[in-house]
């Protein structure tokens, strides 16, 4: 499993002075899956993300991606990493092809613009790629976040809420994007949802978290199973209310 | 409620503009620059004034000794302000438009941020003085390219130094957020003062002309007034500003990488901005 690892979290810790955000974690990605970090808000999906990225350093532990320590050498694997955050904008003055086209040239990529019309045609962006990314709808900014997120052809691509903002329509477009997209590349994706049916659709591997630790880990179908549920949201329902299988094996911990 | 009982809200309410000036109240009290600010400006204006008015009481005829040492002053001293004004307002506009956690989760590395905003800080630096300076010619007759060959060695001691506060401010601001964004628009002024722009730095205090050269800005200026009065190149002036400003662009370097890492310790790339 972790010879196989794209991802490989050991021990990993963050503390901000008393407040203790993530604890212990410990996690593998295989290369070319898609793992789902879930969560209630505060259980430590974006601080993992981050600490993944080399965005926060962490307090204890160590990560590995795609063989390289991010922590000391993460200038190494960020070639051929990316990622994508409602939280995180493009500057807003420039216009789409603009944004695109500079990080096109901080990924060193070779022929920029070509890459930025196949993925305007790609992600349908051509009717607002020379619009200012500032003047666009919630929807149209978490595509291009995508396509920026796809510019470099990413090994390991983490995503904090991929379709955040976008109408069902949208939506399911950009999942089936995501599956066409690690079928053709075999890319390792990590993503962090409140989506329950994208999770399930997409994912290989779920991993549960609360206050910071991961509680339960499976494949949406086995975790549904285990819980004796319908659906992966009243999996998630139990485990942030502390019912069921999670509850039971924490408390004989 | 019937209609008889209902009576229209008031068209002003005391109420509501107390409730907005406590809110701008509580704005000024979570922030110690924006207090800061307040009683800056004035006692920065009443220094460097008074720095003026006294040296010209006892030496009215000084301006008419050369001609545009003023303009020059001013021209040159914009040369820095522009330049540090250049690096911190290019890194502020990524944390305005959220944009840092993009490019420090690229393989663009802070060093070449910083190379990035400095080259940036020129360009800017540029079309704000080059206009400036041309204008100077038809409306007062004086030209800055007079200085000559001696001017591009001011220009760069000045933007250097301007870059090394850009990069510490920048490092203060993403350390310090928001609140500290005011700091880009005064710090350098604090200096200005103490830099001798309109006088000769003999005016200042003896205790504070030791303070004065260690600024490379000094430097310049007293270089500057032997170029336009005496008509001498003074190298020893010229070395001092450059070697100070190496150990200002180190320092600079410094407190801005420092942040950096800072920011990545407390999460704060992610926040900017929000």
């Amino acid at each position: 499993m972790k010879a196989d690892a794209a991802i490989l979290v050991e021990g990993l810790t963050k503390r901000y002075g008393e407040v203790l955000a993530v604890d212990r974690l410990a996690f593998a990605v295989p290369h070319g899956s898609v793992t789902a970090l879930l969560g209630g808000n505060g259980a430590g999906k974006t601080t993992t993300i981050s600490m993944l990225l080399g965005l926060l350093l962490p307090s204890e532990g160590r990560i590995t991606v795609l063989g390289e320590d991010m922590v000391r050498h993460r200038y190494r694997v960020l070639p051929r990493m990316n990622f994508s955050s409602p939280y995180v904008d493009l500057p807003h003055r420039l216009t789409v092809r603009e944004n695109l086209s500079v990080y096109g040239h901080l990924y060193g990529l070779p022929r920029v613009s070509a890459r930025v019309r196949e993925l305007a045609r790609d992600l349908q962006l051509e009717e607002f790629v020379d619009r200012e990314a500032g003047k666009l709808s919630a929807g149209q900014k978490t595509r291009v976040a995508l396509a920026k997120a796809l510019l470099n052809m990413p090994d390991v691509l983490l995503l904090d809420e991929p379709t955040a903002s976008l109408d069902p329509d949208t939506a399911d477009w950009v999942r089936g994007y995501l599956e066409d997209f690690r079928r053709a590349t075999g890319a390792t994706i990590l993503l962090a949802s409140h989506n329950m049916s994208e999770v399930e659709r997409l994912c290989d591997q779920v991993l549960m978290m609360r206050a910071g630790r991961i509680v339960d880990r499976g494949a949406p179908a086995a975790l549904i199973d285990r819980y004796g549920r319908k659906s992966l949201e009243e999996v998630f329902l139990d485990i942030a209310r502390k019912r069921g299988v999670g509850a039971l094996e924490e408390a004989a911990q | 409620m019937t209609a008889s009982a209902w009576t229209a809200p008031p068209v002003l309410s005391l109420r509501r503009i107390a409730a907005m000036v406590v809110r701008y109240a509580l704005l000024l009290k979570n922030s110690w620059t924006r207090i800061f600010e307040l009683a800056y400006w004035p006692s920065i204006q009443m220094v460097l004034w008074g720095f003026i008015s006294q040296f010209f009481r006892e030496n009215s005829s000084w301006v008419a000794q050369a001609a545009g040492v003023l303009i020059a002053g001013v021209l040159l001293w914009d040369v820095m302000f522009r330049g540090q004004l250049g690096v911190s307002v290019s890194f502020m506009e990524e944390m305005w438009s959220r944009n840092l956690g993009h490019l420090f989760t690229s393989p663009l590395r802070p060093l070449e941020l910083a190379a990035a905003l400095m080259a940036m800080s020129l360009v800017r630096t540029l079309i704000g003085i080059v206009p400036a300076a041309l204008l100077a010619i038809p409306l007062y007759h004086y030209s800055l390219f007079d200085l000559g060959l001696p001017l591009v060695a001011f220009f760069f001691n000045l933007l250097v130094m301007g870059w090394a506060l850009g990069l510490m401010l920048s490092g203060l601001i993403l350390r310090f957020g928001q609140s500290a964004e005011s700091l880009a628009w005064l710090a350098v002024f604090l200096l200005a003062p103490v830099s001798a722009i309109y006088y000769p730095v003999t005016v200042l205090p003896p205790w504070l002309q030791y303070l004065a050269f260690l600024l490379p800005s000094t430097h310049v200026f007293e270089g500057m007034r032997a170029v336009l009065f005496q008509h001498v190149v003074r190298l020893d002036h010229l070395a001092w500003a450059a070697g100070l400003n190496i150990l200002y662009m180190a320092a600079g370097v410094f407190v801005f990488l420092l942040a950096v890492r800072v920011a990545r310790q407390r999460g704060l790339l992610l926040q900017m901005g929000e």
